[in-house]
């Protein structure tokens, strides 16, 4: 099998750019990345199908191995649509980003934070019995417990 | 005429309700009708394809008369066929409660003409995955429910749903691309992408070559379904949908990435080599999830949360690679499917009566609505695995095929199962003490719905009535354990052994991987222009016409 070195050396680049993009926080840098991501991945396909050679229409004269193979450039033509579609969608989500928080960044999530902060001392299950929700006194109770437990 | 032959209509009536809906969109109650008529009469469809292929055993359909290996082909096993039944119930239960809330709402909230499209297009996609047996085609019935679940995701376009949509759409993105490069990588490895036939030539592969796309399709999977490492992203994005989206996500959306992974391992890889690091991953996943569930005080959270958790379980049933392991994974599969939804429909119900599903905001409420607690206790149990629940069973299934394989890994695990059993326990009693059991005016911040009991209606019948339904469809999961555990050890007992599958696609004189020698003839039912060992890349289809026209 034969493979175009360009083509190889184009798809390595894309997937560089596309990766290092797709870390940014800025969203449309993301955007970018995955656009780039997407092409680089169009691109190792297309090097799938092998070298160059006529396209596939049927004649019964030509070798069949002539033809070039059809199947990755209908799978690349697929992944076109379909990236197209979300990148469409994800500029639509940048906008309302945009018109909502007038930034263009990713934003942390409030209850993560709010979670993370929560100090381990649940004011529930931790703390010393806060009332007298028992019909035994407590005072005797842990009275009975200093002398030694309960008889 | 074989019904398995009508099994793509379960992909192409939802998509038909889809263009009708959308083509409705200024006549609510037309919408209405036509999905769930539309989904009912899919559901009806997939239980008839269940009980076919219990009797007749698997069958494939070949998309535009394109034979196999050449175009797309639909399998429909024990397997596919059960969770098609399985997520078309959930579907239909959750389409209703959606309904009914829009209804009840007044539709203010979500933008209906555009949900109900949306909402079948998902579940076409859903089944597409659940069906197709072909590489191909599984990536776009992921591209079709991932980009219904977009929408879905950021309906509405409040903040909070944006920002979490940002992360599900980036996330997602990658690992679609993840997957398409490992298609790309098995084609040129192969030159095929029928799942059947990749059966029988990835095994000729190069070892090395062969762990690479393995694990590079299991890290594709592993995104979608949420698997420890990779899991990040569900619990931050989830919470914030709608309730009835959640709920829907959270029961079908990981389970096609844990149905793509059992595919991936049963089917493309079989054999044990990455059984090792699966389980310890399915260890983590059920132990870093359900500590996570723990420190939750949101119950949309907790139950993301929980969901991660219980995603190890699968997993774990999954590397064992056993018959029994095997079948206790569909069994848990199936069980959690439903489990799962009822109680995201439930926090639904929850936020709708008491104004929040922050656990700091509510209390009391098994007081104000008895029904209400009901509905969340038979399914919280059930998720915990108290005994009698589909819960227990399925775990009990996990633990003695773990017992049974005794190495120590695997007891390992089933420790961990067991631990991460009781914890989640824990997780969902303190859901039950805080929100239903205490007084209202323990709260921290109590909400001022729970007080003001005289101004609030009632919970409206079309959202409870669905939810109740799917209470009682886990009971009967329970009840009918004994016909659905033999329908996953059916299933379990044929994916490992694979016969049936290659057969039903490639035709009867296929050769067997597992049977014949790895290096020998040239597969007999393959036509002479597939298997060109000498020089498997590229040009392995020359002959092959535009067989991606149908894609």
């Amino acid at each position: 099998m034969s493979v175009n070195l360009t083509l190889l050396i184009v798809m390595g680049v894309l997937f560089a750019c596309g990766i290092y993009l797709i870390l940014e926080r800025s969203l449309t840098r993301v955007l970018l990345g995955l656009m780039l991501l997407a092409n680089a991945t169009n691109l190792l396909i297309l090097s799938t199908g092998g070298y160059a050679g006529l396209a596939p229409l049927f004649n019964k004269s030509t070798d069949p191995r002539d033809y070039n193979d059809p199947l990755p450039q209908a799978l690349i033509l697929t992944s076109i649509v379909i990236s197209f579609a979300v990148t469409a969608f994800m500029l639509g989500i940048i906008y309302r980003t945009w018109a909502l928080a007038r930034q263009d960044d990713i934003q942390d999530d409030a209850e993560d934070r709010r979670v993370a902060k929560t100090p381990s001392f649940d004011a529930e299950d931790d703390s010393v019995v806060p009332e007298e929700t028992s019909e035994f006194p407590v005072t005797a109770v842990t009275e009975a417990a200093k002398e030694g437990g309960p008889e | 005429m074989n019904i398995a032959s009508l099994a793509p209509l379960a992909v192409v009536l939802p998509i038909l309700g889809a263009a009708l809906t959308f083509a409705l969109n200024r006549n609510p109650l037309a919408q209405r009708v036509v999905s769930i008529g539309l989904l009912s009469l899919t559901l009806l469809l997939e239980c008839w394809l269940l009980a076919s292929v219990w009797t007749t055993g698997t069958a494939s359909v070949t998309l535009g008369g394109w034979q196999p290996p050449w175009g797309v082909v639909m399998v429909v096993d024990q397997f596919s066929s059960l969770m098609l039944v399985v997520s078309s119930v959930i579907s239909l239960a959750v389409l209703i409660y959606a309904t009914g809330q829009g209804m009840a709402d007044g539709d203010r909230e979500a933008p209906v003409s555009i949900f109900h499209p949306t909402y079948l297009i998902l579940v076409a996609g859903v089944s597409n995955a659940f069906l197709t047996g072909d590489l191909f085609n599984l990536y776009v019935g992921f591209e079709i429910l991932l980009t219904a679940s977009y929408v879905l995701m950021t309906l509405g376009g409040t903040g909070p749903r944006i920002r979490a949509g940002v992360t599900y759409v980036v996330v997602s993105v990658v690992s679609s691309v993840l997957f398409l490069i490992a298609i790309a990588m098995i084609y040129g490895a192969t030159g095929t992408i029928t799942m059947a036939d990749l059966a029988i030539k990835l095994a000729e592969l190069d070892p090395g070559t062969k762990n690479l796309l393995h694990v590079m399709l299991l890290v594709a999977f592993g995104i979608k379904a949420a698997v420890f490492p990779l899991s990040f992203w569900l619990p931050d994005s989830y919470p914030t949908a709608p309730a009835p989206v959640t709920a829907v996500f959270a029961g079908l959306l990981t389970k096609v990435g844990v149905y793509a992974m059992v595919r991936t391992e049963t089917l493309l890889f079989p054999g044990d080599s990455l059984n090792t690091p699966l389980m310890v991953v399915a260890l983590l996943t059920m132990l870093v999830g359900i500590l996570g569930a723990i420190a939750q005080s949101d119950i949309k959270r907790l139950l993301s949360f929980t969901l991660v958790s219980h995603i190890g379980y699968m997993v774990f049933g999954l590397a064992m690679s056993s018959i029994a392991g095997l079948a206790a994974a569909v069994f848990y599969v199936a069980h959690h499917i439903t489990v799962q939804t009822s109680l995201f429909l439930v926090t639904g119900l929850i936020e709708r009566r008491g104004g929040s599903s922050s656990m700091d905001r509510l209390g009391g409420l098994a007081k104000l609505s008895p029904l209400l607690a009901l509905l969340f206790f038979i399914p919280a149990v059930n998720l915990a695995g108290i005994p009698p629940f589909s819960g227990f069973l399925g775990k009990l299934g996990l633990l003695q095929a773990g017992i049974a394989l005794g190495t120590p890994l695997a007891l390992t695990l089933v420790v961990g199962a067991v631990v991460t059993s009781l914890l989640t326990l824990l997780a969902v009693a303190r859901v039950w003490n805080r929100a239903f059991w205490r007084k209202p005016e323990d709260a921290e911040y109590p909400d001022p719905v729970l007080k003001n009991t005289a101004g609030i209606g009632l919970l409206p019948r079309t959202m409870v009535g669905p939810t109740a339904a799917l209470v009682v469809f886990g009971v009967a999961l329970t009840v009918f354990a004994g016909p659905l555990f033999q329908l996953a050890g059916n299933s379990a007992e044929q994916m490992l052994d694979r016969t049936a599958y290659i057969r039903s696609v490639l035709g009867e004189n296929a050769p067997m991987p597992g049977i014949a020698a790895p290096h020998g003839d040239a597969p007999a039912g393959v036509p002479a222009g597939g298997a060109l060992p000498a020089s498997p890349a590229g040009k392995a289809l020359p002959a092959a016409p535009a067989q991606g026209g149908g894609k």
